[in-house]
């Protein structure tokens, strides 16, 4: 366990809401792991538990029990923390979820600026660094627009470039390509890949769409709370 | 970059109104202020401005401003050889009231011991002070009379010589200046009909007399003017204003004078206090109450606001909590936004208050201090109001950004 070649690692994730009459196991006894460079899709119905290991992986969630590494670092341990969650989400892991999530009152360019100033980046280098994350979507010409001036497609591009801005070695997406057209949804899923490849880090991408499934290293499945290998691609 | 200043131009409309509703409420709370000072500066602007250094009035009586005092007309003459006096003066003080151009014309009457003062010291704007005993006034302006306009009061007419700025009873009314002796007149004017009705009863009692019975010709003369047999009591002084000698203990003169039992003296800063303490006393409280209310329910609207506020930002914070934002980059962009507001609102307050406050029937003064504490309690208002969101903000977890 905690070995520094993996970049995800988790060990009996198992998550219970409520109690009692009212309990409802969302998770049970989850294990798996992505080495480095390594993207992993994650399928299953609505309900299997998906968006919960991902909110647990990307410690946003607390696991009711069950590890959690990352980069070899036990972060988490049931709901004990093992390291400053705020510090470590920022400098670790970006996400991009179904719904674009966007700052309202940032315009595109500042949506990415706000992730890279929050991780300690000088407001000109964060602005060109913006600047270059948007061109490399084809975002560029909309850098000033207020998300409500942007499509759901151009809205979920500023949130893959807000997730990339810091380089993590984790990138967790929630359905990213759902609001995408298919040629842009398969462009996003070769930027994980690439990602993940060029900074050596894991993605791990929930998603329905299985045109792009070739492009996964591993696939895993989940229902009832529980998960299984699918396939295996070594890359 | 600043979140704050970034929430605010994507929102600039509702945020200046909300500065707007806010400002209107400091500048309630700025005018309760200056006009409690109003309050201040009317009830002791002629007891400063006069230039006298003791007060003898009626004996038991705190006037002639805070109650009635009357003192005989003798009793400047009396006081003018205390030792250590160097001048005592008349003084007459009433209010009245009559009808001009179908309204109420309220105004103080302040009777000067011509020709010792003839209302140099006043503050005036235009004309000149008084220069003949009879039938000249200087107006302040508040009352709305022209240079040179003539006005009946009793049964003459006096002519305005003199405007003066500023300068208002304790009631918010503006003064008047006259000679003692018209002020006197102004307030002891007996219509014909009375001195003919006084005469006629004098005539009767001189009659039932002895006296009237063994010399008929007083029964003639008691029908003549007053001045013959007074009948009447010749008009009394408000009060005697002196001076005291550079050289002299004011303290000393005030204990002579004290010695007297048909009179009460008072320094100018006891007759300051006298005012203060009695006709202030209660505005004060009551002003203060009302301040104190105000800036209560300013801070509670204002939490309310922030809160509101902060409600709208929750899925906001949570993703930027989510993103790596500490609570303290959350907190001051609450923090921020609330002194923003305060400040927008003070000035407002201040702006708006700068043109409307003139136009109130009473004086509204806004000292520099009383501003610089506004200014410190609107901060400890913006503190105290951004609690509230603050508290809600720290508590919003990342995850609820998928709440939706």
């Amino acid at each position: 366990m905690g070995n520094k070649e993996i970049s995800i690692e988790t060990d009996g994730l198992t998550k219970i809401y409520g109690s009692g009459n009212t309990e409802v196991v969302a998770m049970i006894d989850v294990t798996f792991k992505v080495k480095h460079g390594e993207v992993m899709a994650l399928l299953g119905p609505s309900g299997s538990g998906k968006s919960t290991l991902l909110t647990a992986v990307g410690l946003i969630n607390p696991p009711t029990s069950g590890k959690v590494w990352i980069d070899g670092s036990l972060v988490m341990e049931g709901p004990r923390e093992f390291t400053n969650l705020t510090k470590f989400r920022r400098n670790h892991i970006g996400y991009v979820f179904q719904k674009s999530n966007l700052i309202p009152f940032l315009s595109a360019q500042d949506n990415v600026r706000i992730a890279l100033e929050l991780n300690g980046w000088i407001s000109h280098d964060a602005r060109k660094r913006s600047i270059e994350l948007l061109e490399y979507l084809g975002m560029s010409d909309r850098a000033d627009n207020f998300p409500t001036m942007l499509s759901g497609g151009q809205q979920q591009r500023v949130a893959v470039a807000r997730a990339l801005a810091n380089q993590p070695s984790v990138i967790l997406a929630d359905e990213p390509t759902a609001a995408l057209d298919s040629q842009r949804g398969r462009q996003v899923m070769e930027l994980f890949r690439k990602v993940a490849r060029e900074q050596n880090g894991a993605v791990i991408v929930v998603t329905h769409d299985h045109r792009a499934l070739d492009v996964f290293d591993t696939i895993y499945e989940m229902e009832d709370g529980r998960i299984h290998l699918k396939s295996d691609r070594p890359n | 970059m600043n979140l704050a200043i970034k929430d605010i131009r994507h929102n600039l409309g509702r945020f200046v109104l909300t500065a707007l509703g806010i400002g209107m409420l400091l500048m309630v709370v700025m005018g309760m202020g200056g006009i409690y000072r109003g309050l201040i500066e009317d009830a002791t602007l002629l007891i400063d401005k006069i230039g006298a250094d003791v007060w003898i009035v009626q004996n038991q009586t705190r006037g002639p401003f805070a109650e009635v005092s009357r003192v005989q007309k003798n009793l400047v003459d009396r006081v003018a050889v205390v030792p250590g006096v160097k001048h005592a003066r008349e003084f007459v003080y009433h209010t009245i009231q009559r009808e001009r151009y179908g309204k109420p014309f309220r105004m103080g009457v302040v009777g000067l011991s011509s020709p010792v003062d003839k209302g140099d010291w006043l503050p005036l704007i235009a004309g000149r002070p008084l220069s003949q005993a009879h039938f000249e006034m200087v107006a302040d302006q508040k009352l709305g009379l022209q240079l040179g306009e003539k006005i009946k009061l009793g049964p003459d007419h006096y002519k305005v010589v003199g405007i003066t700025k500023g300068m208002l009873s304790s009631g918010g009314d503006g003064l008047a200046f006259f000679t003692v002796r018209d002020a006197q007149a102004i307030q002891f004017d007996t219509p014909g009909e009375a001195i003919r009705l006084e005469r006629a009863s004098r005539r009767t009692r001189v009659s039932k007399e002895d006296l009237g019975y063994s010399q008929p010709v007083l029964l003639d003369r008691a029908l003549g003017p007053s001045s013959s047999v007074p009948a009447l009591g010749p008009p009394m002084l408000s009060a005697v204003i002196a001076s005291i000698s550079p050289a002299e203990d004011t303290s000393s003169v005030k204990e002579t004078i004290s010695g007297w039992s048909d009179v009460s003296v008072h320094t100018t800063e006891e007759e300051r206090q006298l005012m203060l303490q009695g006709s202030v006393e209660m505005a004060k409280k009551q002003i203060g109450l009302f301040t104190a209310l105000l800036t209560a329910i300013s801070t509670i609207i204002m939490a309310l606001i922030l809160y509101t506020l902060t409600l709208e930002k929750i899925h906001d914070i949570a993703l930027l909590k989510l993103i790596g934002a500490s609570n303290r980059v959350i907190l001051w962009m609450i923090l921020q936004q609330a002194f923003l507001l305060g400040a927008m609102g003070y000035a407002i307050a201040y702006l708006i208050g700068q043109k409307v406050f003139p136009e109130f029937p009473r004086r509204v003064i806004l000292l520099n201090n009383d501003l610089i504490l506004l200014a410190v309690i609107v901060l400890g208002i913006s503190l105290l109001s951004s609690l509230l969101g603050i508290w809600k903000a720290m508590r919003i977890n990342p995850n609820e950004v998928l709440s939706g």
